[in-house]
């Protein structure tokens, strides 16, 4: 059983944890992007 | 406890220090002087790329470490906090994490960067997760030595990811870590207490005695004066790296000697080992630091 404080933390966890996947996807789409830009010139 | 810990998904941040943080400056630093020091130019885009693919690498192979790890961290003090060992990280999890860290580093290296750099990335990661870790380490007191050559890929592929071939340069890089990791390790296990004995990982000092330890310090400290010098003789840098890496392998050398030739009695402070251990440190920074410093100075005509 989860008690209330298990619930919060759970979505603590949750949210930051998306936050993070979130940043990483943003970072690598805007890397992709550089790379294809700089080697579209090679 | 671990259960009703493994009910809540984990930290982020967990995730993180699977990847070894600390040893990833390391690893970032060595990279980035290869990637500096060698001829040629890479764009920054990509040369940043290439410096994040040898992290993700090493961070992927860190993972895969402590996944096959983990119940010999939870037998060890200084190990014993890992996220998997306390009970914060499902086992499978970092195993996965792991995996999918490693191939996306040797992915995006290769179609980034060209598929060589990658192809060393991807042995790099393979001898360290799977050669060392898996295989030797819990087999051979010679250990050290193995896992030595993990930390020696860096400054290779980033050297490689620029020219896109192999040449002595590369290997010479390879081959000083190489060599200085077993005297800057045994020196840290001379002084250090740690319990790798009682979870049956076969640490030198331990299996063959202080005294051979001692004299095989001495050994590799002989072996890294020329090879730190080689760079300069075979003519791939110029006399400032080969003057500097000549008074920095001859201090080494005079600092491991001390080292060498003692017996630790009880209650020995082990000041000459503790000055070894912190000198090897201050050695492969300066020692990579000029090399770049080198490189730009007479690549851009100051000299």
């Amino acid at each position: 059983m989860m008690t209330p404080e298990d619930e919060t933390e759970l979505k603590r966890r949750r949210t930051s944890r998306n936050y993070a996947l979130g940043a990483l996807l943003v970072f690598f789409v805007i890397l992709f992007y550089a790379i294809t830009i700089v080697r579209i010139g090679d | 406890m671990k259960v009703l810990a493994q009910t809540l998904p984990t930290d982020w941040r967990d995730f993180f220090a699977l990847t070894k943080p600390r040893v990833m400056t390391l690893v970032i630093f060595t990279g980035l002087c290869g990637l500096l020091a060698a001829p040629g130019s890479i764009h920054p885009v990509l040369g940043f790329t290439a410096i994040l693919c040898i992290a993700l690498g090493a961070g992927g192979a860190a993972a895969l470490n402590q996944w096959w790890e983990s119940d010999l961290d939870a037998g060890m003090k200084r190990t014993a906090r890992r996220p998997i060992p306390s009970g914060r990280m499902a086992r499978t999890d970092a195993r996965d994490f792991g995996i999918v860290l490693s191939v996306a580093s040797v992915g995006i290296m290769g179609v980034a960067i060209h598929w060589l750099a990658a192809i060393i990335l991807a042995i790099s990661i393979v001898y360290y997760a799977v050669v060392y870790t898996i295989w030797l380490k819990p087999r051979t007191p010679q250990n050290i030595v193995i896992g030595g050559g993990a930390g020696a890929f860096p400054p290779m592929i980033g050297w490689i990811a620029v020219t896109g071939d192999i040449t002595l340069m590369p290997v010479l890089l390879f081959a000083i870590i190489f060599f200085w990791t077993p005297p800057h390790f045994w020196a840290l296990a001379l002084f250090v207490q740690s319990d790798y004995a009682k979870v049956g990982i076969p640490m030198m000092p331990v299996v063959r005695g202080e005294k051979s330890t001692r004299l095989q310090i001495i050994v590799y400290a002989v072996l890294l004066l020329p090879l730190a010098a080689a760079p300069w003789f075979i003519g791939g840098t110029g006399a400032i790296y080969g003057v500097t890496a000549l008074v920095l392998s001859i201090a080494f050398l005079l600092m491991a000697v001390p080292v060498a030739f003692r017996k630790s009695a009880p209650d020995d402070t082990m000041k000459p080992e503790k000055r070894l251990f912190a000198f090897s440190i201050i050695y492969l920074f300066a020692l990579f630091g000029v090399l770049v410093a080198d490189r730009v100075i007479y690549g851009q005509g100051y000299l």
